[in-house]
């Protein structure tokens, strides 16, 4: 009986609001953090950052802003691709327009913009609701796509059309182009996930957050009871877009440091990330994470059995992924339609019981 | 009886000044006539019954008070001023809360957050203190979930505190809808049938909750019922609506013996 | 007249032919809609499966001939036979009606009562899996799709339309496969009207479109209509896969298709046929007019990418439930 709520009492209303209200949670919090931030960066190698930490944490973002749109405020969006381009993009004109100004400024102006041109598409959710609403955000998609290549201004007339990060470096350590260290990225990442997760879970869980949860739940009962649907809808879109903003930002500078618009950031990144929410859970900071982690580390996975251990070629792995993710989004919403993080509630639950489970 | 004036009720209580004041109002939907040059008043901390047949107008009449329906003629006054065209929500900020005949909780949350969802006209702290849970977000957090608790107490749900809403049985969850109403605590509540589809039980209990707010917390509310006889025992007055139009105002009395509504609660003899 | 005018009225002639080919997959879109509620994504990608299957059989390939080479490490590819293209059509489009079984059996049975959006994402769910699926049963190479149907410009009417602008005109140029596809795309929607307004189990179609509780209640049964609906969508697949494939090759690209007619359907209303097509024509046109006046030359071209997405967007701010969608009351 390790994991208990019993003789766990709470003597103020703030103890009873707090994240981990359980013990055993918080300190498995607490370690998990120390163990992230401590230690993860003296074992951190080349292989590990590239391969699976880095897009963990940097979809990581993503996933928790559609997860603020989808998830808390019920308004499907398949724009992300578009919108993480806008990230991308503000990130790579700030650098070039401003060498000096430090990276922490440019990837939050990224998000900044990102969020501007989010509410600009958000306008239209006040009149269009649901499926129309989901096919209404892929003009986003589309345009924004368009625009990035048709206009050379936005990757500054280069050749290729592609953007490419130049050096800069935050308290002397290079955070993008050739001399990064695995554990300076990987810390510099960290800390944007750290504080954006826990931003994120402030503002879900207060009244910011009942306001999208009353409007994803009922929308016209959430009019009635004094709850401004627009502006609800766009501060939604807005913090959305500047978390998916930022995730853009730090794809493109940190992790693929050269990007071409059409086919880094095209529409499979916003299934992709709507992918990751279905199956962590909507409406879940966890389910963000954990959703994020499964849909990084399957395709790495399979890779790893199909071409490393059984020889196959790789274009017969990759119809596999897409036979499996496919497969796997059906199964999930079927069997749990809230994904992973309601697999870990009950799991919880089950385990409050242990041993004596009646 | 002077629409302008207090008046005192049978049980002694004293009513005051008008607080709702609805002007020969008519409602049309394309060629429909959903209500038609209906005028009645709501005084201040009375129980205001608006009752009629199915297909009455009477929840459109609802829909018209708080703004969800905009009248094609007709004025609505509030508090003594003429109210503007405004967005439900707006008119929610200035102390309207309602529940409604089909339950429109919200589903995804527990017991406690759909009642502090009643609080949000109440709540002002800026993004950026919440984005910290720090300063006046927190403190504001605490200060309206006391008030919550309150509620919860008082309508002895403490239990289902924070069970998801879409778990309780049809009552509790009638019992939370009423709380959510209650918690932004509001000048005029408005109740769209609040014991429809209850058992004798659940309506003594429910029509025991009415009764209590308007007692304790000298609320003014106006409620839609079918069930006559509970309208009658704890109505001051009521409006009788059929087919739009309003065809008998005044105490339970008065209404009761009224011949015109009792035609079209009994049906009209053709001999 | 000057040649630009003629030029502008061949531009708007192939945005209509276009536009018959977008409301070739829209109308399997509100087939489904209307019949259980459900947004099928996977059109697009049914119209890929079903070109590819139909390519498959054409010319005899092993299915999953990738697979098992790389599994035993043998070198098998071809049956060594060509099937004509009439067998060729009817035994993919038995494939597609096993495949609605399948649907209906391991998926739409499951996921009965849940909310219109989870739905939604199973059936992108399901466009993944068949995209792969489809991918590892027949290769992923671009293949050529040939039916008989005939392709080029029409010379009859290039040379007859001649004479109506100067010497620089040399009259209309319309590719024959658009013809056919115009004629084949009328066919099937009279056929469907038929089929729907006279027919028992058109009848039974239309009831659960309108009240499903209803029709469960006088007896229709709600799975065996929804196995019948998914059959229809796989055949509107089948010819809306031919056509394309005919015109630009069977490849992946085929299931982008989608994308085009989700715009369509939010200017026709998801739940209107005839508001697919006439949806599909004035998006067809519109983007061709669009790209032609304004798009090429002052953006740079490429607009229809996203046009008929912002045409669509910018309607339905004005009119949320499209041309022909009943007018939404909110009620409370």
């Amino acid at each position: 009986m390790l994991y208990r709520e019993a003789g766990d009492f709470k003597t103020s209303y703030a103890k009873d609001q707090q994240t981990f209200p359980i013990a055993f949670d918080r300190w498995g919090y607490f370690i998990t953090v120390a163990f992230a931030f401590l230690v993860v960066p003296f074992l951190i190698n080349d292989y590990w950052v590239n391969a699976v930490v880095l897009p963990f944490l940097i979809y990581s973002v993503a996933a928790i802003g559609l997860n603020i749109l989808t998830g808390y405020c019920g308004q499907v969006s398949l724009g992300t691709g578009g919108f993480m381009a806008v990230g991308a993009f503000s990130a790579y004109k700030l650098m070039t327009a401003f060498p000096e100004l430090s990276m922490i400024i440019v990837i939050l102006l990224s998000g900044g913009v990102t969020a501007f041109v989010g509410i600009l598409f958000g306008l239209p959710s006040l009149r269009i609701k649901g499926f129309y609403l989901a096919v209404a955000t892929l003009a986003a998609q589309f345009f924004l796509v368009w625009m990035f290549n048709k206009f050379p201004w936005f990757y500054n007339y280069s050749a290729s059309g592609q953007i490419s990060a130049p050096e800069r470096s935050v308290f002397g350590f290079a955070v993008t182009g050739a001399n990064v260290t695995p554990a300076v990225s990987y810390l510099f990442c960290l800390c944007f996930v750290f504080v954006l997760a826990w931003v994120a879970r402030n503002l879900t869980r207060g009244a910011n957050g009942r306001k999208w949860m009353a409007i994803r739940d009922m929308d016209i009962a959430a009019e009635i009871i004094g709850v401004d649907p627009l502006k609800t809808k766009l501060t939604a879109f807005g913090v959305s877009s500047f978390y998916i903003g930022i995730a853009g930002a730090l794809l493109f500078a940190i992790y693929l440091g050269a990007a071409e618009v059409g086919e880094a950031f095209d529409i499979s990144k916003s299934f992709l990330v709507l992918f990751m929410i279905i199956i962590g859970g909507l409406g879940s900071i966890f389910g963000s994470f954990a959703g994020a982690a499964f849909m990084v580390l399957m395709p790495v996975l399979l890779k790893n059995i199909m071409v490393g251990y059984l020889g196959w070629p790789t274009d017969l792995a990759s119809h596999f992924q897409f036979v499996i993710v496919g497969g796997l989004i059906v199964i999930f919403l079927i069997l749990e339609p809230h994904g992973f993080a309601q697999l870990w509630r009950l799991a919880k639950e089950k385990l409050r019981l242990w041993p004596f489970p009646h | 009886m002077n629409m302008q004036d207090s008046y005192i009720t049978a049980d002694g209580r004293t009513i005051g000044a008008p607080v709702m004041e609805m002007k020969n109002i008519t409602l049309r939907f394309g060629g429909v006539v959903a209500i038609k040059d209906i005028s009645f008043d709501i005084h201040e901390g009375e129980i205001r019954a608006i009752i009629g047949p199915n297909g009455a107008g009477k929840s459109s009449m609802l829909n018209v008070i708080n703004g969800f329906y905009h009248p094609q003629e007709g004025e609505v006054w509030f508090r003594g001023k003429k109210r503007k065209p405004m967005k439900p929500h707006q008119i929610a900020k200035q102390g309207l809360a309602r529940t409604f005949q089909n339950i429109a909780l919200f589903k995804g949350m527990s017991t406690l957050d759909n009642i502090m969802t009643g609080r949000l006209t109440h709540m002002k702290s800026n993004m950026v203190s919440q984005m910290a849970w720090w300063g006046k977000a927190q403190d504001e957090e605490t200060a309206n979930r006391e008030v919550v608790e309150k509620i919860i107490d008082f309508l002895e749900i403490q239990t289902i505190r924070k069970t998801p809403v879409g778990r309780l049985p049809y009552g509790l969850q009638k019992r939370v809808e009423l709380g959510r109403a209650l918690a932004a605590e509001p000048k005029l509540l408005l109740l769209d049938e609040p014991m429809a589809g209850m058992n004798v039980e659940e309506k003594e209990d429910m029509s025991r909750f009415i009764l209590d707010v308007n007692d304790e917390f000298g609320t003014t509310i106006a409620l839609i019922e079918h069930d006559m006889g509970v309208v009658m025992d704890i109505a001051d007055r009521v409006v009788v609506m059929d087919y739009g139009q309003k065809i008998g105002d005044g105490t339970p009395d008065e209404v009761r013996s009224n011949q015109a509504v009792i035609d079209a609660y009994l049906g009209v003899s053709h001999d | 007249m000057s040649a630009d005018f003629y030029y502008a009225i061949e531009v708007i002639l192939n945005g209509l032919m276009a536009g018959v080919m977008y409301s070739l997959v829209a109308l399997g879109f509100v087939l489904i809609f209307k019949a259980s509620g459900i947004f099928n994504y996977a059109q697009g990608v049914m119209a890929l499966f079903a070109a590819l299957t139909l390519v498959g059989f054409q010319n005899g390939e092993i299915p999953f001939s990738h697979l098992i080479n790389a599994i035993f490490g043998t070198d098998v590819h071809h049956f060594g036979w060509h099937m004509p293209a009439f067998f060729a059509i009817l035994c993919a489009l038995a494939v597609m009606i096993l495949f609605a079984f399948l649907v209906e059996k391991y998926i739409l049975k499951h996921l009965v009562n849940q909310e219109p959006i989870i739905l939604f994402m199973a059936t992108i769910g399901l466009a993944y899996f068949m995209e792969g699926f489809g991918d590892l049963m027949w290769g992923a190479d671009i293949k050529k799709l040939d039916v008989g149907i005939p392709q080029g410009g029409n010379i009859w009417l290039e040379e007859n339309t001649a004479f109506l602008g100067g010497d620089d005109f040399y009259g209309f140029y319309i590719d024959n496969l658009d013809i056919w596809a115009t004629i084949f795309a009328a066919i099937l929607v009279i056929s469907l009207v038929i089929f729907s307004q006279y027919t028992k189990t058109g009848r039974a179609l239309r009831a659960v479109a309108d009240d499903h509780q209803a029709a469960l209640s006088v007896g229709i049964s709600l799975r065996s209509i929804w196995v019948i609906v998914w059959a229809i969508a796989g055949f509107v697949a089948l010819v809306a896969g031919i056509m394309w494939g005919s015109k630009s090759g069977v490849q992946f690209s085929l299931s982008l298709i989608a994308l085009k007619a989700l715009p369509v359907l939010m200017l026709g209303g998801f739940t209107s046929i005839p508001g697919a097509i006439i949806g599909g024509l004035i998006i067809g046109v519109g983007e061709k007019l669009f790209e032609f006046l304004i798009g090429a030359p002052f953006l740079g071209g490429a607009t229809e990418n996203w046009f008929a997405y912002m045409l669509a967007l910018l309607f339905l701010v004005f009119r949320p439930q499209g041309l022909f969608g009943e007018k939404i009351i909110e009620r409370v």
